[in-house]
C-alpha cells in the first residue's frame, strides 16, 4: 500500500534514519552531559559520545578526527570557512574564486567578504552545470587565497571536477574549499583523494537530524588554519565555541557509520529508480534533463516540461507527492531558479522545472505513482497553456512581443 | 504555500478553458503577461449583436492562482456587457479566490487580459481603444 504523501525532495532535507533516532535517545536523557565538562562522568561520557562520532565522520571523509569541526549544519561551515580564511590568510592576498551556481550560504558569504574590502570571482558554468577548468585557471591571481567550489549542486546534482580544481590549485598554491553539503554520504568523497582543504556538510540531507554539520579543516599538507567567527568558551579548538550539540553529533556519526556501509548498495537502487523515473518522464514530448547526466548525484533528476508553468504543475499533485520546482512564482522578483539561468537556459524553461530527489526509503511503487501522476498533469496543463497551443501551430514565440511586467 | 479551496476548485475544474476564432469580428482576444514572468494569459470573449459577451474562454500558462484568476474571469465576464467587462477589478478576483499578496500579481493579468481582449474586439469594430491607467502590482 503507498502511503502519502510520497517524498522526493531528499536535496531539501531527508528524514531521521530510524537507527540515527536510536543511537541520539538516551543522550537526551540519561547521558545528558556536556562534553565540555572535565571533572565527572557526565561529561566524560558526553565527550566519549562525541569523539566516537568525530570518528565515525572523518572516516566517511577519509579525514582525521582532529580535523572535524562541528557546527549548527553547512551553513555555519560555509560561514566559517570561507570568513574565517579571508580573515586567517589576509596577508597573502583578499582574493576568493568561486562560481555563480553555489548555494546561498556560500554566494551571500562572499557578498559579504566583498563588503569586507575582499574581491570574489564568479566563475560561470556551462550548459552542463560545470565549470571551466581553463576559466579557473584565467581566473587565478597572485593575491588569489581560495578557490571554493560546491561538490555538488543541490538543484540540479551535477558533479564538479574536484580532483581537477584541486590539483591546479595545489601547484598555485591555493587553498580549495568545497561545500559538499549533497555530494557526501550520497558518493565516495575522499578529502585526500579529491584534494581538499575545507569541506563543510550537513547530518539532515544524509539522514542524520538538523542543526548540526561539520567543517573539515585540513590540519597537514598544508596545515590550514582559520580565525572562529563565534567566540566563546573555545569549544572545538578554539574554532566555534558552543557547548556541543551532544545528541546531534551522536546521530551525526551515526548517519555516517549507516553512509559509510551502505552507499554501494543504496546506489544502485537508487540510481536504478531514478533513471526509471527519468526516462518516463523524458518521453513527454518537449521535456528536458537539466544539467550533466554523466557528471550527477546517483539520487536526483532535473526536468523541464515545456510550456508548463513548474508551482503550476506542483500543484496538480503537491497533496500526494512533494518535490521542488525551480519557478518562484512567489517570490515578488518573479526570478526563477539562479542556478537554471546560470546553465543558460531561457526564464521560460525555468519557470517549467521541476526537482525529484530520491532518497533511501524511496519504492519502486512510489516512483510508478509519481511517473503516472506527473505525465497525467502536464497533460492536463498543456491542454491549458496557450503557449502549448501556439507550439502545436508552429508559431515562434520569440516573434511575439510580450508585455514584460 | 497552501492554496484557499477556490483557488484548488478553479485548478481542478478550470471553467471555460478553450479557444475561440480569433478571426470573427466579434471575438476579442487578450494575450497578456510573458512566459519569461512565469505566466502567460489569453482570454477571449464572444460578444453579441446586443453588445453582450456570450461567451469567454482562457487559457493561461502559470501558477494555480493565475488558472484560478482567468477561470474567474471567464465566468464573471460572461452575460456582462463589453462596457461592464472593463470596470472588472483585480482586486474583487484577490477578494473572491483569497489570494495572498504574493500572488496579487496573477489578479492584475487577469484585468490586463480583459482590458486586452475589450480592446482588441474594439478595434475589429473601429470603435477607438479604450486608454486604462498602468496596473500597477500592489
Ligand atoms: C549545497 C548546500 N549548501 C548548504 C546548505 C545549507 O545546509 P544547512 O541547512 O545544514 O545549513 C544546503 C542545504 O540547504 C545545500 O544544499
Amino acid at each position: 500500500m503507498l502511503k502519502f504523501p510520497i517524498y522526493l525532495d531528499h536535496n531539501a532535507t531527508t528524514p531521521c534514519d530510524p537507527r540515527v533516532v536510536e543511537a541520539m535517545i538516551p543522550y537526551f536523557t540519561n547521558n545528558f552531559g556536556n562534553a565540555a565538562s572535565r571533572n565527572h562522568p557526565f561529561g566524560w561520557q558526553a565527550e566519549e559520545a562525541v569523539d566516537y562520532a568525530r570518528e565515525q565522520v572523518a572516516k566517511l571523509i577519509g579525514a582525521d578526527p582532529k580535523e572535524i569541526i562541528f557546527t549548527s549544519g553547512a551553513t555555519e561551515a560555509d560561514n566559517l570557512a570561507i570568513k574565517g580564511v579571508f580573515e586567517m590568510y589576509a596577508s597573502k592576498g583578499n582574493h576568493i574564486i568561486t562560481c555563480n551556481i553555489e548555494h546561498k550560504a556560500v554566494l551571500d558569504t562572499c557578498k559579504h567578504i566583498e563588503k569586507e574590502g575582499g574581491e570574489v570571482t564568479y566563475l560561470k558554468v556551462n550548459p552542463e552545470g560545470l565549470i571551466d577548468m581553463k576559466e579557473l585557471e584565467a581566473a587565478i591571481k597572485p593575491t588569489t587565497i581560495l578557490i571554493a567550489i560546491m561538490y555538488a549542486n543541490n538543484e540540479i546534482g551535477t558533479v564538479m571536477p574536484m580532483k581537477e580544481i584541486s590539483a591546479l590549485a595545489k601547484k598555485k598554491g591555493i587553498l580549495v574549499f568545497s561545500d559538499a553539503t549533497q555530494a557526501v554520504g550520497k558518493i565516495p568523497v575522499d578529502v585526500n583523494k579529491d584534494g581538499i582543504d575545507l569541506m563543510a556538510f550537513t547530518a539532515h540531507k544524509m539522514y542524520g537530524p538538523k542543526g548540526v554539520g561539520a567543517l573539515y579543516v585540513r590540519r597537514k599538507n598544508p596545515r590550514v588554519k582559520v580565525t572562529a567567527q563565534i567566540d566563546g568558551g573555545g569549544h572545538e579548538r578554539g574554532m566555534r565555541s558552543g557547548t556541543l550539540n551532544v545528541p546531534g553529533i551522536v546521530g551525526f556519526g551515526k548517519a555516517c557509520e549507516i553512509c559509510m556501509s551502505e552507499m554501494g548498495e543504496e546506489t544502485k537502487k537508487i540510481s536504478a529508480l531514478r533513471d526509471k523515473l527519468e526516462n518516463a518522464l523524458t518521453k513527454i514530448e518537449e521535456s528536458y534533463v537539466n544539467g550533466s547526466k554523466q557528471y550527477r548525484l546517483p539520487h536526483v533528476t532535473n526536468i523541464s516540461f515545456k510550456y508548463v508553468e513548474g508551482e503550476g504543475l506542483l500543484m496538480g499533485f503537491n497533496k500526494d507527492i512533494a518535490v521542488s520546482s525551480g519557478s518562484a512564482c512567489t517570490s515578488a522578483s518573479l526570478e526563477p531558479s539562479y542556478v537554471l539561468k546560470a546553465l543558460g537556459l531561457g526564464d521560460d524553461l525555468a519557470h517549467s522545472s521541476l526537482r525529484f530527489g530520491l532518497g533511501r526509503f524511496t519504492t519502486e511503487d512510489q516512483i510508478d505513482y509519481t511517473i503516472e501522476a506527473v505525465t497525467k498533469t502536464v497533460s492536463k496543463l498543456r491542454e491549458m497553456s496557450p503557449l502549448w497551443e501556439m507550439y502545436k501551430e508552429g508559431i515562434d514565440m520569440n516573434s511575439i512581443e510580450w508585455a514584460h511586467h | 504555500m497552501a492554496y484557499s479551496d477556490k483557488v484548488l476548485g478553479h485548478y481542478q475544474n478550470p471553467k471555460n478553458v478553450g479557444t475561440l476564432d480569433k478571426s470573427k469580428q466579434n471575438v476579442g482576444t487578450g494575450l497578456v503577461g510573458a512566459p519569461e514572468c512565469g505566466d502567460v494569459m489569453r482570454l477571449q470573449i464572444e460578444v453579441d449583436e446586443n453588445g453582450l459577451i456570450k461567451d469567454a474562454k482562457f487559457k493561461t500558462f502559470g501558477c494555480g492562482s493565475a488558472i484560478a484568476s482567468s477561470s474567474l474571469a471567464t465566468e464573471w465576464l460572461k452575460g456582462k456587457t463589453v462596457d461592464e467587462a472593463v470596470k472588472i477589478d483585480n482586486m474583487e478576483i484577490v477578494e473572491e479566490l483569497h489570494l495572498p499578496p504574493v500572488k496579487i500579481h496573477c489578479s492584475v493579468l487577469a484585468e490586463d487580459a480583459i482590458k486586452a481582449a475589450v480592446n482588441d474586439y474594439r478595434k475589429k469594430n473601429g470603435l477607438p481603444e479604450l486608454k486604462f491607467e498602468e496596473s500597477v502590482v500592489h
